[in-house]
């Protein structure tokens, strides 16, 4: 059984339908990317599964539960965690208390500190900067502490918003790398990303969605050798 | 939510301190009963203010309905008490016991509808909305003859200092459970909307229950309230202990509150809604638990206003007086509740108390042309306010503090 199993989900912004019935699933351990151009409807399938965007039809199957229709708070307690395009972090708490708010579904507090040593073995930079509120972070720095403040909920399954938009070469490295590093420790990634070179560098397995619909799927390795995929993702080379 | 936290040696023994100076001022007749009623006015500003920080400083929903619930408290109270003393239990009975019995059947509702995800806001809505009529009605038909005489009889063999005391605290619980059972059937359609919207509405709000009350007695089957004539023959049982003892009791829950990790998901829906979401907060829960708790403390204050002086008149909860907690609340500080309390009685004894006897007579009414100008002073020389965020140290909670002007908000991406 897979972990999340997307069927036939179609969403609408009245009138304008964003999504027409798209269909894929994510298994346990893997990293699966979502590619496609600007206005594609990516941030809108991940929206959808994060119960933060209403859906018209179809199914969203997480951990064997139709978790269609559920609220986000429900969402993030079943382990499932968004970290969004543009980051939100909070931008007037500091470093420590946006990690703290991360875990505010948990209780366990020997659990949340063995969470936050893991955020900052990952991020070293992080712990330099504790008592630095959000707001003052680059924007390198933000995109590290959205991911660290998701960690900190303890995740089976992250959903990760086009996590290189804005970032040098350098930290675009850095924040790949990371995903990797995450995902070896078992946690399981939806990535979406419009830098596909990256993304299909990192992930197994890889959807492309064009206006809505997906279009091709397939071993991130062929999708990355297609010619096709190359033309129209990856500037023809 | 977290553990009821002692109250630190240092502000208890501040508070007393301030009581039973107060109380010496009162007792020796030093405040004559001019200054008495403004201070216990203050008091009750102060309370319905710290619900609306609670409301619009620490959750960030702008609010012009507290004046709607203080005089929803003031009157649902007064009315108890005024047949209490003429020897009728029966409004106590279904304030009371009724409302028990509506958040009893909410409790209930509100487990059942968890088992249901995708029930529409209006679904819910008008659940709850039927519940409540339910509730009352079957209060007035069952409960009333039920529990009524029990009640009294049981009243009837306490002593009198003994019941008199404890009719007042019903009176006043039950003030304050209308109010808010009120503003839960208010806030959970309304809450949905935009923060804008939501202030619009409750304008809209305090608008009605001024209309309501001033027809209490015509369209409402509330004749003892006299409409726009105005109630009289409230007991007066409002005394500087009353007064202290809820202010501090409402301190210390909104405290402990905010200290707790239901305050820091109230808190954060102030400082990003969609931030709040992402990690797993429930914001709506967030948002009408403010408010509800906010519209209480200020039902409570209606009630010790009501018993203070002795008669209602709906002009006083007109929406215009609205705006006096908005002020204070922004003159001490949008999330100080020192800021709050210190103001709250400022304002209302430098306002009410000494100008008014400063200016001569026939020149009160320029009282709201220094109000304006005062808050112009504030708005350009301290817009934080007096206090800004500072809190006693009793007060703070490390994660309440809003340390970044609004400006350093990254600008507004969707999720
Ligand atoms: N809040 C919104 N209101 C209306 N239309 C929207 C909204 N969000 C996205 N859209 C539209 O839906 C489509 C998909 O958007 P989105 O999911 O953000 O794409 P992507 O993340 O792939 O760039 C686009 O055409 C976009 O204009
Ligand atoms: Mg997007």
């Amino acid at each position: 059984m897979a972990l999340l199993e997307v069927k036939d989900l179609c969403v609408s912004y009245g009138a304008i339908q964003a999504l027409h019935g798209i269909s894929f699933h994510v298994e346990e351990g893997e990293v699966v990317t979502l590619i496609g151009a600007n206005g594609a409807g990516k941030s809108t399938t991940l929206r959808a599964i994060s119960a933060l965007q209403i859906v018209d039809s179809g199914s969203i199957t997480y951990k064997g539960v139709d978790i269609t229709g559920k609220e986000p708070s429900d969402i993030v307690k079943m382990g499932l965690i968004h970290v969004p395009e543009g980051r939100r972090i909070f931008a007037p708490l500091t470093v420590r208390e946006n990690l703290e708010m991360g875990a505010y579904t948990r209780t366990d507090r020997r659990a949340i500190r063995e969470s936050m040593e893991h955020v900052f073995d990952l991020f070293p930079r992080l712990k330099e900067r504790l008592e630095q509120t959000g707001g003052t972070l680059s924007g390198g720095e933000q995109q590290m502490l959205a991911v660290g403040r998701a960690l900190m909920s303890d995740p089976k399954l992250l959903l990760m918003d086009e996590p290189s938009m804005g970032l040098a070469p350098i930290l675009v490295e850095e924040i790949f790398d990371i995903i990797e590093t995450i995902s070896k420790q078992g946690v399981t990634i939806l990535l979406v990303e419009q830098n596909a070179h990256m993304a299909l560098s990192v992930a197994q397995r890889a959807y492309v969605l064009e206006t809505g619909t997906i279009g091709l799927s397939g071993p991130a390795q062929e999708l990355a050798e297609n010619p096709r995929v190359r033309e129209a993702y990856l500037g023809g080379h | 939510m977290a553990k009821f936290k002692k109250p630190s040696v240092y502000f208890v023994a501040g508070s007393l301190l301030i009581f039973l100076v107060i109380q010496g001022l009162i007792s020796t007749g030093t405040l004559n009963d001019y200054w008495k009623g403004i201070i216990f006015w203050g008091g009750a500003i102060t309370i319905v203010t710290l619900g609306l920080n609670l409301i619009y400083g620490f959750n960030g929903q702008f609010s012009l309905g507290q004046y709607g619930f203080y005089g929803i408290g003031a009157y649902g109270s007064a009315y108890v008490t005024y047949h209490w003393v003429r020897g009728d239990p029966a409004a106590m009975v279904v304030a009371l016991f009724g409302s028990l019995l509506v958040i009893g059947l909410y409790a209930a509702l509100a487990w059942g509808l968890r088992r249901f995800y995708g029930v529409t806001v209006k679904a819910r809505f008008t659940f709850y909305l039927i519940i409540t009529i339910l509730g009352f009605w079957a209060s007035v038909v069952v409960l009333v003859p039920l529990l009524g005489p029990m009640m009294w009889g049981f009243f009837a063999a306490l002593p009198e200092a003994v019941a008199q005391p404890l009719v007042f605290f019903l009176a006043l619980i039950s003030g304050g459970m209308l109010a808010g059972i009120t503003s839960f059937l208010f806030g959970l359609p309304v809450l949905e909307l935009g923060s804008d919207y939501f202030g619009i509405a409750t304008l809209g709000f305090t608008i009605i229950v001024k209309v309501l009350l001033d027809n209490t007695d015509t369209i409402l089957p509330f004749p003892a309230m006299k409409g726009a004539r105005g109630m009289l023959g409230i007991p007066r049982w409002t005394t500087w202990a009353w007064v202290f003892g809820t202010l501090f009791v409402v301190i210390v829950i909104m405290r402990n509150l905010l200290h707790s990790s239901v305050g820091r998901a109230i808190v954060s829906v102030r400082e990003d809604e969609r931030a709040a979401e992402l990690v797993g907060i429930d914001v709506a829960n967030a948002k009408i638990l403010a408010f509800v708790l906010g519209s209480v403390f200020a039902g409570v204050a209606g009630g010790l206003r009501a018993h203070d002086i002795t008669f209602l008149h709906p002009q006083s909860f007109h929406f215009i007086q609205s705006f006096n907690p908005l002020i204070i609340v922004v003159f001490g500080g949008l999330g100080s509740i020192t800021g709050t309390v210190f103001t709250g009685f400022l304002w209302i004894v430098l306002l009410e108390g000494v100008l008014r006897l400063f200016l001569p007579s026939g020149y009160e009414t320029w009282r709201f042309v220094i109000y304006p100008l005062i808050l112009l002073m504030m708005m350009l020389l301290r817009p934080e306010g007096l206090f800004g965020t500072y809190e006693l140290p009793f007060l703070r909670a490390a994660h309440v503090a809003k340390r970044q002007a609004i400006a350093q908000k990254p600008e507004e991406v969707p999720v």
